[in-house]
């Protein structure tokens, strides 16, 4: 746990466990709203906005590409709500239409314009590159006090911290109006709370955490940490507060568990190579999953076994 | 342009009409297979099995390395996509049967977990055979180009077995998309033809990898079924359509591809698909939006028409622009809103047809008939001659209407 550590691990973990808990946070409520797979819609679609961004501003800087991807998320969203409502489609279905056909406008208007030369690919968009997020100018744990040796931070930890908090912020303020939106949507609008618009925020607030993930940490870990976490932690109590504590805590668990088995794993079995970091994240928080829904106390259906009535 | 029409008649080279027959079939082995996942509400399943291929394809690489062969030899990366999919479908099924999770839940956690399994294991071999650059990313997005006559045999192969299966069972499959507690009581085994379906889906899926890819296959899997539906309402024809549309876009497609220059395969056949798709959005004879727009203006216009000449029939002033557009565009009217004789008469009538309805809901005090009376209905639709007669009767003989005679 020395210089090396905090020079080439502590950032991509931070970016790690900050993208998994923005992701989390709205995954919670995506789950219990039936919506887990609006995730999944969005991280496909990133790609045909950064593509878009990329041609309208001939640039691969970050911001104008994150513009894109939210705006191409933003567009995504209003479709499939458009397919749904005048084709009288249902969710999945639409979903399933609107985001293959951008991805695949993505992909062909990548391919049919010249962005062989930056450094903008399909895989990049889909596997990101954790590993990559080094603090190149970290010379041990001294440097975190060392102004010089901050500033050349990586930028994605900086536009993920601001995005994590974001989200946590719009989750607090929030809170009582999702809650009750998500359990009973009629109760809802008799107290007065704007079900629909709470709705669609929500579905832009998981786009933003989808498309800030994204660029740190590619559209696998996105999906996966929408809804592995969440869904666990649905399995391990009844209590809504109870169970964005332990979503939070299993999106941290793996995304350090992740980053630690990719990038120490392999040196364990003699192997030189680190594999890839976003994708054994995913495959830790599936791992989570399974746990729980093997052992989880509330892992049966209501009516099924054990009820928690009396606690 | 030209090259166009010649990959669209075949003549654009062995391997291009190879490329175009091998996705015909998979379009229309996808379009019949896939429907029967969106007739059960369930098309994201297709998505999930398509990402959990992955993992499966870079297995079978390893194990074919390990074993000394070729690890790029594609009946064994299908074999291993295949067991990979199997796996994924078996877990949604159980952890939606077993825990409170719901279906989309399970569904996104197999495609993320899967999906980020395989980018390890793809990782994995990168730094394992570094000098055999495994070229395995073409997966993820299919690639034509170097498609052998091998491949094309087993795309041709595996989409004929995949129609055929689905013709075979196809009532089955349709029972249980509509009504699975029917389908149970009548004795067939729900969750056997469940898995069925998806095993169905996930052949094609398998199939299609090469070509379009496993991002891009669920495509090809959703996109027909939805067009389809717009067509018909019945669940056998359904069936056809979705797979002539699939087969249709897929062969289209890869002409495009074919006679372009830098146009990816699987992309375009998606985009030629999604168009089809928006035009019957649009152009649907029911379903459609255009149609829907006709119905609209057509019942607004009854609606209009009725209220003005109820006016007429009171005498009261009719200031609606749009009714009285539409009562002058037929002649009932003169354009300085004085009623003509026809318009007169039609007025009568109306204000006849109503009094009888309001004898009628005395008569007929059960909502059965009466219920239907919505303004819009002619009541000679509703009641015989011999009812109507017997309430104009009630209402005594015909007097002039003040004001009109």
């Amino acid at each position: 746990m020395g210089a090396e550590f905090v020079q080439f691990s502590l950032t991509p973990i931070l970016i790690g466990v900050l993208a998994a808990i923005a992701c989390a946070l709205p995954g919670n409520f995506l789950i219990l709203r039936r919506q887990a797979l609006i995730g999944d819609a969005i991280s496909h679609v990133v790609l045909p906005g950064i593509v878009v961004a990329f041609l309208l501003t001939g640039t691969v800087a970050a911001i104008p590409m994150l513009i894109g991807a939210a705006a191409a998320a933003i567009v995504a969203v209003i479709l499939i709500e458009a397919v749904k409502r005048l084709g009288k489609i249902e969710p999945g279905a639409a979903m399933g239409v609107v985001f293959t056909t951008l991805f695949a406008g993505g992909v062909l208007l990548l391919e049919q314009s010249d962005t062989s030369n930056v450094h903008l690919d399909v895989e990049h968009a889909l596997m990101g590159n954790l590993e990559s997020l080094i603090w190149f100018r970290a010379s041990g744990w001294g440097s975190l006090l060392d102004p010089v040796a901050l500033a050349s931070l990586p930028p994605e930890l900086g536009r993920m911290a601001v995005v994590c908090l974001l989200i946590v912020a719009l989750t607090l303020v929030f809170w009582r109006w999702l809650k009750i939106a998500t359990f009973d949507e009629g109760f809802a609008r008799a107290l007065g709370i704007p079900a629909s618009a709470l709705g669609f925020g929500l579905v832009i607030t998981a786009a933003i955490a989808a498309v800030a993930a994204f660029d740190a940490v590619g559209s696998i870990i996105v999906i996966a940490m929408f809804i592995c976490p969440p869904a666990a932690a649905r399995l391990m109590t009844n209590r809504l507060g109870a169970q964005v504590w332990w979503s939070v805590g299993f999106a941290i668990l793996s995304a350090v568990l992740g980053y630690t088995l990719a990038g120490y794993g392999p040196l364990w079995f003699g192997s030189q190579n680190a594999v890839s970091a976003a994708g054994m994240i995913a495959a830790v928080s599936g791992v989570i999953l399974g746990l729980a829904s093997l052992y989880g106390p509330h892992r049966s259906r209501v009516g099924v076994g054990r009820d928690d009535a009396g606690a | 342009m030209s090259g166009f029409l010649d990959a669209l008649l075949l003549q654009a080279g062995y391997n291009a009409a190879l490329v175009m027959i091998g996705s015909g079939l998979l379009g229309f082995a996808a379009g019949t297979s896939g429907t029967f996942m969106f007739l059960r509400k369930r098309a994201l399943v297709s998505d999930a099995v398509a990402h959990a291929t992955l993992p499966g394809i870079g297995i079978a690489f390893i194990v074919m390395v390990l074993l000394g062969g070729d690890g790029r030899n594609l009946v064994g990366l299908l074999i291993g996509s295949a067991a990979t999919a199997w796996i994924g479908l078996l877990l949604i099924e159980w952890i939606a049967r077993r825990t409170r999770l719901a279906e989309d839940a399970a569904i996104g956690a197999v495609l993320g977990v899967f999906f980020g399994i395989g980018i390890v294991l793809l990782t994995v071999i990168q730094t394992m055979s570094a000098g055999r650059q495994a070229g395995l990313e073409s997966f993820l997005l299919g690639s034509t180009a170097g498609m052998l006559y091998s491949d094309a045999v087993v795309i041709a192969i595996g989409g004929s077995i995949a129609v055929l299966a689905t013709w075979f069972m196809r009532r089955p499959m349709t029972l249980v998309s509509f009504d699975p507690e029917y389908a149970a009581a009548l004795g067939y085994n729900v969750r056997r033809i469940d898995l069925t379906m998806m095993g169905l889906v996930m052949m094609v899926t398998v199939i299609g990898l090469k070509l379009v890819g496993l991002i891009l296959i669920v495509a090809m899997l959703i996109i027909p079924a939805v067009t389809a539906r717009f067509w018909t309402e019945r669940s056998n024809r359904i069936l056809w359509i979705a797979g002539c549309i699939g087969g249709v876009a897929a062969y289209v497609g890869a002409a495009i591809s074919a006679s372009a220059p830098a146009v990816p395969t699987g992309p375009i056949i998606v985009l030629v698909t999604a168009v089809m798709f928006v035009l019957s959005l649009i152009f649907a004879p029911v379903r459609g939006v255009s149609a829907a727009i006709i119905r609209h203006r057509r019942f607004q216009a009854r609606v209009h028409r009725r209220q003005g000449l109820l006016s007429l029939a009171r005498q009261e002033p009719i200031r609606e622009p749009y009714t009285l557009r539409l009562l002058a565009r037929e002649g009932l009217i003169r354009p300085d809103g004085v009623p003509t004789e026809a318009g007169r008469a039609q007025a009568a009538k109306v204000a006849r047809d109503e009094r009888r309805w309001a004898v009628a809901r005395e008569v007929h005090q059960d909502a059965g008939l009466t219920g239907r009376y919505d303004g819009l209905t002619p009541i000679e639709d509703v009641f015989t001659r011999d009812e109507i007669k017997d309430f104009d009767r009630r209402l005594g003989t015909p007097f002039p209407v003040e004001g009109l005679a």
